[in-house]
């Protein structure tokens, strides 16, 4: 059998280039932008600023891209951020109040907010894979129902406080924290803020790399990495591009589908414990804002709805773009609402890209 | 034509009140193309079936490959040489080739001596040959399915089928969903798995394929084989008259 005449002009893979690489270009465009246009924006500051502002979105982007792969969709995420912010706080709280050594509080409280998430994500992953309750039906109840356990847990209470203030500072000097400061006159210094700083040089120590964005940047390298080369990710792919095939092929597409879900729930109570140290606080609501977001991002980043197509690194991008608009539009004082609409337009625009660039890349044969 | 590879016994399947095979009996040999024709509701899917185990016959035997294979599990079968490559083709279209061939088995390495990663490389590699044994040439194995036409995917699936050892190949209407030059190429196909005496069970509607590439025909209808006919006796005319049933074979 031999090949179609090749039909590609150096048009075709020029455009084809700019569809695979625009969210990229978008965003260094975003970027030059608001550095040239916002007092203040081109700072050490201001982008790690950025960094953490996106982990939230991120980290439950990274979970969901795997779901939307297997052209599945997770709403369950909103609450069970909340649910392991809750649960991982009010443990916290609870062993610290107790008497227990602080660090074995946190990291007990990280378990158990790790394990709640388990309950919403098998739930899930029982429902699509087993009882073939449609991915957005089953997580829709999952998302009233965590929404519901999380609120009775704080008796409607929108904040689980009352964390003890050792505890507090604890939690703090990591979600607040950074691996390495910037300090005027001293320079480069690791692990905390030095304690004696005269105020002028606290005014202008900057967080070269908080924590928030290592946890992130260590989740999406490591699920980076399934996705993109381990047997899992490629049956992943395979699931979403044609289940029936994925069956004959033996692979236990149940038991793949049960993990996603179980996945995107690990990934999401990340987010929600993030929440606790930063905040110091439990929030049933702490994801909630940003579901559309962490879904918006997944397809900003190129990752197809349907199912069988995207990568981490788009996705990536995608809660990038979405920080930097978030924060940009402040530092220009444009109302914040507008962030929604140009959300929005990317969005479709994301969509109509991709399907260009498919057909791009028939005609490229 | 050597031994039977194949042998079917006196199979009957029954769907509450309805028979839809009725004591079949159907042999493949090593190297063979057999043309399996009947109108619909034939009973030809239904035999393809417990062949392959999707079903499990009421009544007879299966002998493959000198196993009885009656009852057995579709896994299990598959795994004594038995493939069935349907109309949909059972592909990811959104994966490449060395993808598909090795889908579910995926050859995996060690990525710095530790984490077991796919290795694509080989996959590649290993599918290159098996379309290489089929004379296919597909410009890139790095493209995606959907970028490939009707008859290469066709070619996908055979090359899988037989990179995993098939012993005998069973096409639903391989060539229903093709263009005319593509259709062709899946003839070729065809006749290159019996020269590597590989045989295959071909079912098509399309007579003018069935003439071009079957050594044998059989023709059932309600449930039972009503003609067995070697090529050189097979005429389109005759072939139809024992489909519609005008004509019984003695």
């Amino acid at each position: 059998m031999k090949s179609k005449s090749s039909s590609a002009t150096s048009l075709d893979i020029f455009l084809n280039l700019l569809a695979r690489s625009w969210t990229y270009l978008f965003l260094v465009g975003l970027l030059v932008f608001f550095s040239l246009t916002g007092p203040g924006f081109f700072t050490v500051r201001n982008f790690s600023n950025i960094l953490v502002a996106s982990t939230l979105v991120m980290l439950m982007a990274i979970g969901q891209t795997f779901v939307i792969i297997t052209s599945g969709i997770d709403l369950s995420i909103a609450f069970t951020v909340g649910l392991s912010s809750v649960i991982g706080a009010t443990t916290m709280r609870n062993l610290a109040l107790g008497g227990m050594d602080i660090g074995l509080a946190i990291l007990i409280g990280i378990g158990a907010g790790v394990l709640a998430s388990l309950i919403p994500g098998l739930v899930n992953g029982y429902l699509v894979a087993w009882v073939r309750v449609p991915p957005f039906i089953a997580t829709l109840g999952m998302y009233g129902i965590v929404r519901g356990a999380a609120f009775l847990l704080t008796d409607g209470q929108q904040v689980v406080g009352g964390l003890p203030q050792n505890l507090r500072d604890s939690l703090s000097s990591i979600g607040n924290g950074s691996l390495i400061y910037t300090v005027p006159d001293i320079g480069l210094v690791f692990f905390s803020r030095p304690a004696d700083l005269a105020p002028a040089q606290l005014r202008f120590t900057d967080m070269l790399l908080p924590y928030p964005v290592i946890v992130a940047a260590l989740v999406v390298l490591i699920f980076g990495f399934i996705l993109g080369r381990t047997q899992f990710g490629r049956h992943t792919y395979a699931i979403g591009g044609n289940q029936d095939a994925a069956i004959r092929a033996g692979i236990n597409v149940k038991r793949h589908l049960l993990m996603i879900y179980v996945l995107s729930a690990f990934t999401a109570s990340i987010a929600g414990l993030l929440h606790v140290f930063r905040f110091t606080a439990g929030s049933p609501l702490a994801g909630e804002s940003a579901l559309l977001s962490s879904v918006a991002a997944v397809v900003i980043g190129g990752t197809n709805l349907f199912g069988g197509e995207g990568r981490l690194s788009g996705t990536v991008v995608g809660a990038l773009i979405i920080a930097t608009l978030t924060t940009g539009l402040v530092i220009l004082n444009i109302d914040a609402l507008w962030q929604f609409i140009i959300v929005g337009v990317i969005i479709i625009v994301a969509v109509l890209v991709g399907r260009v660039q498919q057909a791009l890349e028939r005609r490229q044969i | 034509m050597g031994e039977p590879i194949l042998q079917v016994h006196g199979v009957s399947k029954f769907f509450g009140g309805l028979t839809a095979l009725d004591d079949v009996d159907f042999e493949v040999s090593c190297g063979e193309v057999v043309a399996l024709l009947g109108d619909n509701g034939a009973g030809k899917s239904t035999l393809i079936k417990c062949i392959s185990g999707v079903y499990r016959p009421e009544r007879g035997q299966i002998i493959f490959d000198g196993h009885v294979i009656t009852g057995h599990t579709p896994m299990e079968i598959r795994g004594l040489g038995i493939e069935t490559i349907y109309q949909d083709l059972a592909l990811a279209e959104n994966l490449d080739v060395g993808a598909n061939v090795f889908l579910g088995k995926e050859k995996k390495r060690r990525w710095l001596g530790l984490f077991p990663i796919t290795d694509d490389e080989f996959m590649r590699r290993e599918s290159e040959q098996a379309l290489d044994k089929l004379d296919i040439h597909i410009p890139s194995l790095r493209q995606k399915l959907v970028n490939l036409s009707g008859g290469q995917r066709q070619a996908v699936a055979i090359a899988r089928a037989i990179y995993w050892n098939a012993k005998l190949i069973i096409m639903d209407e391989p060539t229903a969903a093709l263009g005319v030059p593509e259709q062709r190429k899946v003839l070729d196909l065809i006749r290159t798995l019996r020269q590597q005496q590989i045989p295959v069970i071909l079912i098509s509607h399309t007579m003018q394929d069935v003439m071009d590439v079957a050594d044998r025909m059989v023709v059932m209808r309600r449930g039972r084989v009503v003609a067995n006919v070697p090529r050189r006796e097979a005429t389109v005319d005759l072939l139809v008259k024992y489909i519609i049933g005008a004509e019984e074979m003695a």
